[in-house]
């Protein structure tokens, strides 16, 4: 299949590919020669593609042992600097916008919560960066840590969805009638893009990284 | 989003069966079973009823012919779960029809986990019918102490209610106003005007 259909079918794949380090104009290539000359698993790609197409989509074991844990992570890491480095300065900035004509306390109100969110998110994913995907790194080298265990991550693996939805629903139904409607959809659709990226952020998580290291501590035995 | 294990109530009179599926579901770590019956008897209405099971997988075979139609809604009269039929002997299509989603013993782990998330993406998406709904004076009271800061048990000392209706008061302000932390309500009780900004940090 040609990679411009697939990004065709759906355009979600579009950050996709970016974060795993596919740049555009491949023309008329499909999506194995794609991968190929950026150096990324296919079968990794297919996976997180999968998981963006299909509702409640279960991998086989056969397409898990196909996939690389490493280039899982990698994705993954790019997506926490995706999101942080581009989605949610976007949405500080369009706040920023959408909250100047408000009261100074209703503005405070607002951005003090925003900024609340983005700690959270920061914390979460920086949680993460430093524990589990050097766990995840070392185990795909063959190599038990002790002290860590997949487990672990998966009792700990907490929500960073209910302040994101709060926010939607504060702009949506409780902005000040002062601010400015376009630019206050404007910051909807970014919450509502985000709000589902990130869906499927925790989906990859756990339903891909988590068995596949799981299955990879298996083998580290 | 949360990865909290999803927890299943199953009724079912086959061990076997009842094995199965549990080993089907703890492989795949997304859900628990937490409790397993065989019928439907009045015990086991109070178990259904105090479980806290996301999911009721059940045999319709555990209702006898006559009362199998109205199986589904006996046992969404005892809780809000998602019920999924796991028939093991044919059953009507109507009486299908009426269970969130059905699973057959030939199903693949796959399609089993994947009908299992089905049925939660259909029962949260339930069916409420409420539309117009402003918050009640005492719902207000009770967001404005919620946004103070104030625990579940002060609130009930407050106002002397038992900490049961205050928590029944926070599921319906959370219902209305879409707002789930406290966090937010407190956006949401200074954008309203009602508090005082100064009596929040």
């Amino acid at each position: 299949m040609k990679m411009a259909d697939l990004i065709g079918a759906d355009y979600r794949l579009l950050t996709v590919i970016y974060r795993l380090g596919i740049k555009l104009g491949f023309g008329e290539k499909t999506v194995e020669e794609t991968c190929r000359e950026s150096g990324v698993n296919c079968d990794t790609f297919l996976l997180i593609a999968n998981v963006y197409a299909t509702e409640g989509y279960v991998p086989t074991t056969e397409m898990m042992t196909a996939a690389s844990a490493i280039d899982l992570v990698r994705y993954l890491h790019a997506s926490h600097s995706y999101y942080l480095d581009h989605e949610i300065q976007d949405l500080s900035r369009i706040f920023e916008d959408l909250l100047r004509p408000c009261a100074p306390m209703q503005r405070d109100v607002i951005m003090r919560f925003f900024d609340g969110y983005r700690e959270e998110v920061e914390n979460h994913f920086a949680y993460e960066e430093d524990i589990v995907f050097p766990y995840v790194r070392s185990v795909a080298g063959g190599q038990r840590v002790e002290g860590y265990s997949m487990e672990t991550f998966e009792e700990n693996h907490n929500n960073i969805d209910e302040k994101l939805n709060d926010l939607r629903n504060i702009v949506m139904k409780y902005l000040p009638p002062v601010c400015d409607t376009v630019t206050a959809i404007k910051a909807l659709s970014r919450l509502c893009t985000l709000e589902a990226d990130l869906e499927k952020h925790t989906l990859i998580e756990n339903s891909i990284l988590i068995p596949m290291v799981n299955r990879l501590e298996g083998k580290c035995q | 989003m949360s990865v909290t294990k999803k927890k299943i109530l199953l009724i079912t009179p086959s061990r076997i069966i009842a094995r199965g599926i549990t080993s089907i579901l703890e492989e795949h770590g997304g859900f628990t079973v937490e409790t397993v019956l065989t019928d439907l008897s009045r015990e086991n209405e109070a178990t259904v009823r105090d479980s806290m099971a996301d999911i009721v997988i059940v045999d319709p075979i555990i209702f006898d012919f006559a009362s199998r139609p109205a199986g589904r809604s006996r046992i969404s009269d005892l809780t809000d779960a998602a019920v999924i039929a796991a028939p093991t002997a044919v059953t009507d299509d109507e009486t299908i029809k009426s269970y969130d989603e059905t699973i057959s013993i030939y199903d693949t782990p796959a399609a089993v986990i994947s009908k299992l998330r089905n049925s939660l993406a259909q029962s949260a998406g339930g069916p409420r019918t409420e539309n117009r709904e402003e918050l009640s004076a005492r719902e207000k009271e009770i967001l404005v102490s919620v946004a103070q800061g104030m625990l579940n048990k002060e609130i009930a000392d407050r106002f002397h209610i038992s900490i049961y209706t205050v928590i029944t008061h926070r599921k319906n302000i959370t219902r209305k106003t879409g707002i789930k932390t406290v966090a937010g309500l407190t956006v949401y009780a200074l954008l309203n005007n009602l508090i005082d900004p100064a009596s929040v940090e």
